[in-house]
């Protein structure tokens, strides 16, 4: 079973609804046993940092997630979901996250140009050529973030080129994150849902 | 969108009807679609009821981002468009009537999510750009250039500016109305009314600098293609998709 990991984020029934369309059984829970015993996780989000991370903590989700992943359990982060995977944001103040990915979630430069937030769709520059995401090669995803993950090349599957390389999709063994909204990039997104699913939870694939 | 249908008029009257929304939203995903936008045009507390469903079965197909817009007059309305599955909300009427929701809205869900949209009417005599509030029936003497500075220090993410003169005409884009939009405030705006010919793309990307083109006449009629205006643009030199 897929478990999304439920805190109340922003884009859970959407993320839901993606999963719902590729035929794929989800279960939206806080549950801890649930999740422990889940094949795969999706930890969605939208929002801000700090409480998005409090939310987790309260519930007692930081731990669980952090023993799944030891577990070898595949967990996918998605936007803010993703950014929790490192180990701190600059978010309004300093704020620690789960640490599952080294790196530091830091704010996206002001630049002429490049309006903040990155609101739309932006062309993925692929890092790891055998990665099973290799098909987001030059492939456009939908972005809405002012923040982004500074994190060492590698663990980015992909990148994509906003005044700063901000990582797209990311991978440190049975943890990945997606800086962009699947849910919303239309069939490309779909299709990296699919490949999570079928690819690394049910044939582990992932190369480690 | 009308009473749960997807509907389509010139200079904001004599709407005619489409079809239907979920449906429509899934061809112009096939044809390559960044965003959709629903506006429901007469909305009421009854009707409100039939676009939270419309979002619903939408979002249950098509998979880009979605504003939804129409009648929405607090925090909990638009709470419940969220939760249908909209990823953003436009506010129009309701923002000019009460200023303070575009705050509320913001602090609740971000900016990137709350869009204003302004439609505006230029004042012949003076030149001037005017908005119009209640699907264009209200005059409020409010300067469209000031409204939108103000909409964006009051927390919008986004501005949805609707030319009135050029709505449903395909005779272009008002280019110099965004032109001037652009230099005053710095969040994406998406241009809307006029969309006719390919060109009229080009020009309003090139010249008006906007970050997004709204059409829906010469794509519900089939009178130009999504790809066809991509390549037009890609041509010009345009980034997109």
């Amino acid at each position: 079973m897929l478990t999304i990991i439920d805190y109340d984020a922003g884009n859970t029934y959407n993320v839901k609804k993606a999963f719902d369309f590729l035929g794929v059984k989800t279960r939206l829970t806080a549950d801890p046993a649930e999740i422990l015993a889940s094949r795969g996780l999706i930890l969605p989000g939208v929002g801000a940092f700090a409480p998005a991370m409090q939310t987790l903590r309260t519930r007692g989700l930081d731990t669980v997630i952090k023993k799944a992943v030891m577990q070898k359990t595949p967990l996918l982060g998605i936007c803010l979901g993703m950014q929790l995977l490192f180990e701190s944001s600059s978010e309004y103040g300093e704020h620690k996250g789960l640490g599952l990915i080294p790196g530091k979630v830091i704010a996206l430069p002001r630049k002429k140009g490049y309006k903040v937030p990155q609101m739309g769709w932006n062309e993925n520059e692929l890092i790891q050529k055998n990665s099973v995401f290799s098909f987001v090669a030059q492939q456009y995803t939908y972005f809405v973030h002012s923040f982004y993950a500074d994190c060492d090349n590698k663990y980015i599957v992909s990148r994509v080129d906003y005044s700063v390389p901000v990582p797209a999709i990311v991978q440190n063994k049975n943890v990945y994150g997606l800086q962009f909204h699947p849910e919303k990039s239309g069939n490309v997104g779909i299709k990296i849902l699919q490949t999570f699913v079928k690819e690394i939870i049910y044939n582990d694939n992932s190369g480690n | 969108m009308d009473n749960g249908r997807v509907k389509k008029g010139i200079n904001f009257v004599n709407l005619v009807d489409i079809g239907d929304p979920a449906a429509i939203a899934a061809e112009y995903e096939r044809q390559g679609a960044d965003e959709l936008v629903f506006l429901d045009i007469t909305a009421t507390n009854q009707k409100r009821q039939t676009m939270k469903e419309v979002v619903e079965s939408v979002s249950r197909r098509v998979f880009m981002p979605l504003t939804v817009g129409g009648g929405i007059k607090s925090v909990a309305q638009m709470q419940l468009l969220l939760k249908a599955g909209a990823d953003k909300i436009s506010l129009n009427t309701a923002a000019v009537v009460e200023p303070q929701l575009i705050t509320k809205g913001a602090q609740k869900f971000g900016r990137q999510c709350i869009v204003v949209a302004i439609d505006v009417k230029k004042n012949s005599a003076t030149g001037q750009y005017m908005v119009f509030t209640s699907g264009g029936q209200h005059g409020t003497g409010l300067d469209a250039l000031d409204w939108a500075e103000q909409a964006v220090s009051l927390g919008a993410g986004e501005l949805l500016v609707t030319s009135m003169d050029k709505d449903g005409t395909k005779s272009g884009f008002d280019t110099e109305l965004y032109r001037e939009l652009t230099e005053r405030v710095d969040v994406p705006i998406i241009a809307s009314g006029g969309a006719g010919k390919l060109n009229d793309f080009t020009a309003v990307f090139c010249k008006g600098k906007v970050d997004g083109a709204l059409a829906a006449s010469v794509f519900h009629y089939g009178e130009l293609t999504i790809s066809g205006v991509k390549d037009t643009l890609k041509k010009a030199g345009v980034n997109v998709r």
